[in-house]
């Protein structure tokens, strides 16, 4: 069958993109070579190519153009700035009201924040997402410790016993070579010993709490210049949406304001799905019609939340799988043009991974990343039974933070990643605790 | 990252060539192997268990053929049982019933059910000229009701009027009502996504099916679920006995494990197969391609697909006549290297090629990675249009300023260039040559220079020539991997597209603007 003429075009089947990539009326450029915005303040951008050498700036434009423009004109304009100077292009404004006060749990923070509590000491306060997650961990967990404390009620550790243990690593999706990595630490020294089950657990979410606990971290939002753009992205089904709009909960809550930009322009109905998570948190969607061009849609986007004078702006986009080029290409695009607002933006490019997800997830996180720059995970769907182990791969891969685990549908099902938690549901030992404490 | 298994084997079992029989001593060392192909493939453990029990007592005593080794012959058991427990091709969707007959959807959250419901329905208006309604019970994800009806609207296909405020088993008598007075064939009910654990929710699917007594109640799941694809597949069956299995995400490149683990705990057929977000991308379930991919022989067949989805015609064909005006320049060697990139990298496509997993891991080892590639396309990038169009005028300011601008230093950027020289001499020669066997020419042609001797025999054939690279001792890959690092000068892999590059190499390859014919020599897939 071909294309039904009916479904919306996706990446591949858009029209030959105009000069202009953002599809909105956008300053004059000279071919292949976009001029600063307007407002350029007192930097003014310094092109790269030195200035000796005019010729390059037209010389192009007649043989060749087509390619040319559409692969790399933004690669021939300006760099990114060196380090610590001032974006030259940047339309980011800088924030003109106080900033909000964060909570310590909240499982993000301001720049502002993070510098301050390099002095500070940090509270630990008892939080009920915690028992939640407790809840949600300890719930697919049950299994796994149910193995442990059978196997290792007083044995001595030999082949078998390894083995098995093994086996129940692999059963939380660890995947093998992980799990054996484990495998080989618990036999270290303890080999031919008497080991309890107890003993087994702590030595497993050590393990695992060592390898998650640097990937532990809260999603960093420098306010000084807004807005923080948020590039949400990931394989279909997912939950980039819901996350979207949990997050969205989370920051207007606690004073942050927030856009939201309905990227998915493909889906059915993903447009409506955004838009009632963007009432359901008071935060302005900036959609367009169904099979509109994503990177036109958010380079707009962008532009609202300054005209807002948003704290963040998050992105939705598509689902798409990592090997679908044309699609990946779609993405590089959208990220390419928010470049052309603020050279630093996305600031995040937070990737869903779904806890249901097998060892594909690992591939899903090395080309995501690789081609959108991926910078932060969250994992959703932990409130099944399903337990997510391959982050404990993932984690000692890529060292990407993991800013949150989402374990429902609701708008609160959003929760700070604690490595320690995660570790500790999935050697069993809060399970066990909360068995104890309900017996 | 997988090596196949018959990699994996033929390094194990290798050494037992004219043997007359599989002894239990080589069995267990060989399944070994097998349970660990398949767990990194995501079946479940105890799939693996009980499958590898039934390997082994097939397997133990098997006669090996003279003509194959007895790592083939264990992959040959293997991959037969695989087939067998997979189940059997055709089983189609069951309409056998008195009209309205009723399909019900059910999975986890995201799995894909309403994508599914919109093609099933699709399938059977336009295939079996059915008369079908969709209704949709999801009242809990927002906009979930909205989709269908915009499915509905691109397929043509009807749908049930959204009346705010009902519950899911209202809004399924009320569609089994409609479909009836309507005079429908088909009505298919998409419920909302739930975890198997949330138990108020699988009441409420207990309950609407108590409603509706679905004819067909299809289990929706991700090809690419891990192990917990036992637990789901399970409970759903249990709680309301599914009648079949439909697989979606196929076109990703997960191995598939999960059809094993489900078909295997609950013994029902997997009916169909989703693999693309456009509303006919549904087909019949194969065994045997699932099999392949399981097992890591790289399939072929979805290799050659992923090919030809990613090239794209129209850069094909201005390549093609660039080539025979014998003008390659930076621009085209950066569509070549981006090409590369977005099919998933180095290791996206060595992971669908049969026998490149270890030569993957020879190539990471000596740093030919998907950095490699970025660096070089930074380095593209930081120059100036004519620069690119005209690389002769790159002097040594201009290297300077290009090696700030990239990240880089010159010697990278004199590797980029000496390579893409060497490329450009040969495009010219083929330019030459005409169009007839180019891409061989080409293959065969960067393969010598690159000292690649073993792979341009394999390769330049067509792909079915790869699995002989299988067979490539370790040492050979080595030194492969070497050469194509200093070959003829050139950094490693930008060679690699056009190089080893079937698939790299495709993409804009003259003669390809067609897709999959225009591969040379391909002869599809080939045991
Ligand atoms: N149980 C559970 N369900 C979730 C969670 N996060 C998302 N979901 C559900 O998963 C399904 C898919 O979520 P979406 O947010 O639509 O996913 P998406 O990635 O935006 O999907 P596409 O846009 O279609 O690619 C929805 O039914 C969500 O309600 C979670 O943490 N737990
Ligand atoms: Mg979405």
């Amino acid at each position: 069958m071909t294309d039904a003429p009916e479904e919306t075009p996706r990446a591949e089947e858009t029209p030959p993109v105009s000069t202009d990539e953002t599809g909105s009326p956008a300053p004059v450029k000279s071919a292949g070579h976009p001029t600063s915005v307007p407002e350029a303040g007192e930097h003014h951008p310094q092109p790269v190519e030195s200035p000796d050498e005019p010729e390059f700036l037209r010389s192009d434009a007649v043989e060749d153009d087509q390619a040319d423009d559409s692969d790399f004109s933004w690669l021939d304009s300006d760099l990114p700035p060196d380090e610590d100077e001032d974006a030259p292009r940047s339309s980011a404004v800088a924030r003109d009201r106080p900033l909000p006060e964060v909570s310590d749990d909240a499982g993000f923070r301001l720049r502002e924040e993070a510098r301050r509590e390099d002095q500070s000491v940090a509270a630990a306060p008892k939080l009920p997402w915690l028992q939640r997650l407790r809840e949600a961990l300890g719930r697919s967990s049950s299994n796994l410790t149910g193995s442990i404390t059978s196997i290792f009620t007083k044995r001595r550790l030999d082949d078998d016993v390894l083995q098995d243990f093994e086996d129940v690593l692999i059963q939380a999706d660890l995947g093998v070579e992980t799990a054996m990595r484990i495998t080989d630490r618990l036999s270290e020294g303890r080999y031919g010993k008497e080991i309890s089950g107890s003993e087994v657990k702590r030595v497993l979410a050590e393990e695992i709490e060592k390898t998650l606990d640097p990937v532990a971290q809260p999603l960093e939002l420098d306010l000084d210049k807004v807005p923080h753009v948020i590039l949400v992205v990931g394989v279909n089904g997912t939950g980039k949406t819901t996350t979207i709009g949990k997050l969205a909960a989370k920051l207007t809550r606690a004073g942050i304001s927030v856009t939201l930009a309905a990227g998915d322009t493909f889906r059915a109905a993903a447009v409506e799905q955004l838009k009632i998570w963007g009432e359901r948190t008071n935060s302005e969607v900036v959609a367009r019609q169904i099979g509109a061009d994503a990177a036109g849609l958010a380079f707009d986007a962008y532009d609202v939340a300054v005209k807002n004078k948003s704290d963040v702006l998050i992105i939705d986009t598509a689902g798409r799988l990592q090997n679908k080029a044309e699609l990946m290409a779609e993405l590089e695009k959208i990220i390419r043009v928010l470049q052309k607002r603020d050279p630093d933006s996305p600031h995040t490019v937070l990737q869903t991974l779904d806890a249901t997800t097998g060892q594909n997830a690992m591939n899903q996180v090395d080309i995501f990343r690789n081609v959108a720059g991926v910078n932060g995970l969250v994992m959703t769907k932990l409130d099944g039974t399903a337990r997510g182990g391959i982050l404990v791969a993932i984690g000692s891969k890529h060292k990407l933070p993991v800013y949150f685990v989402g374990v429902g549908e609701g708008i609160d099902d959003l929760e700070p990643f604690k490595a320690k938690d995660f570790a500790n549901a999935i050697a069993g030992i809060e399970a066990e605790r909360q068995g104890a404490a309900a017996s | 990252m997988f090596d196949s298994l018959q990699d994996r084997l033929g390094s194990i079992l290798n050494g037992l060539t004219g043997r007359g029989a599989l002894s239990e001593k080589d069995v267990s060392a060989a399944l070994r192997e097998v349970r660990r192909a398949l767990l990194e493939a995501d079946v479940a453990l105890e799939v693996v268990r009980e499958f590898t029990e039934r390997v082994r007592a097939k397997a133990v005593g098997a006669e090996v053929l003279k003509s194959i080794k007895p790592g083939q012959m264990v992959v040959k058991i293997v991959h037969d049982e695989l087939i067998e427990t997979l189940g059997s091709e055709g089983v189609s969707i069951d309409l056998n019933a008195p009209a309205p007959v009723t399909l019900m959807m059910v999975g986890l959250q995201g799995s894909g059910k309403t994508t599914t419901t919109g093609k099933i329905a699709k399938r059977l208006k336009d295939k079996q000229r059915k008369k079908v309604l969709m209704a949709s019970l999801d009242t809990r994800r927002p906009a979930a009701q909205e989709q269908l009806k915009v499915l509905g609207e691109q397929t043509q296909v009807d749908t049930l009027p959204i009346i705010a405020g009902q519950g899911p088993v209202e809004i399924a008598v009320r569609a089994e009502q409609a479909a009836r007075l309507g005079g429908y064939d088909v009505v298919i009910l998409d419920t909302a996504g739930r975890t198997h654990i949330d138990e108020p929710l699988m009441v409420e699917m207990a309950n609407i099916k108590v409603r509706t007594k679905p004819h067909e109640i299809l289990l929706v799941a991700d090809s690419l679920t891990g192990q917990d694809a036992v637990n789901l597949a399970r409970s759903f069956d249990e709680r309301v006995g599914v009648t079949g299995i439909v697989l979606t995400r196929v076109d990703g490149d997960g191995r598939g494990g999960a059809a094993l683990s489900m078909r295997a705990v609950t013994g029902k057929p997997i009916k169909l197969i989703g693999v693309g977000e456009k509303m006919d991308a549904l087909e019949d379930f194969h065994p045997s391609r699932i099999a392949d991919r399981i097992l890591g022989m790289g399939d072929i067949v979805s290799l050659v697909e992923k090919a030809a989805e990613n090239i794209d015609a129209e850069k094909a064909a201005a390549m093609a006549k660039k080539m025979q005006a014998g003008k390659f320049d930076l621009n085209d060697l950066a569509d070549q290297i981006r090409q590369m990139q977005t099919m998933g990298g180095m290791g996206g496509m060595m992971g669908l090629m049969p026998g490149m997993g270890k030569m993957k891991d020879q190539m990471a080892s000596a740093g030919l990675d998907d950095k490699m590639l970025k660096r070089q396309l930074a380095i593209i990038g930081s120059m100036t249009p004519k620069e690119r169009s005209q690389p002769d005028i790159l002097k040594h300011s201009r290297k300077k300023r290009i090696a700030a601008g990239s990240g880089t230093n010159s010697a990278e950027i004199n590797k980029l260039l000496k390579m893409h020289r060497q490329m450009a001499d040969l495009m010219k020669t083929m330019g030459k040559k005409g169009k007839g066997g180019m891409m061989k020419q080409m293959m065969g042609g960067l393969a010598g220079k690159m000292g690649m001797g073993g792979l341009g025999g394999g390769m330049p054939g067509g792909m079915g020539g790869m699995p002989d690279l299988s067979k490539m001792d370790p040492k050979q890959i080595e030194a492969m991997a070497k050469a194509m690092q200093q070959g003829g000068g050139a950094p490693g892999m930008p060679n690699m597209p056009p190089g080893i590059g079937g698939p790299g190499g495709l993409p804009g390859l003259p003669g390809s603007g067609g897709g999959v014919p225009g591969l040379p020599g391909l002869p599809g897939k080939k045991k």
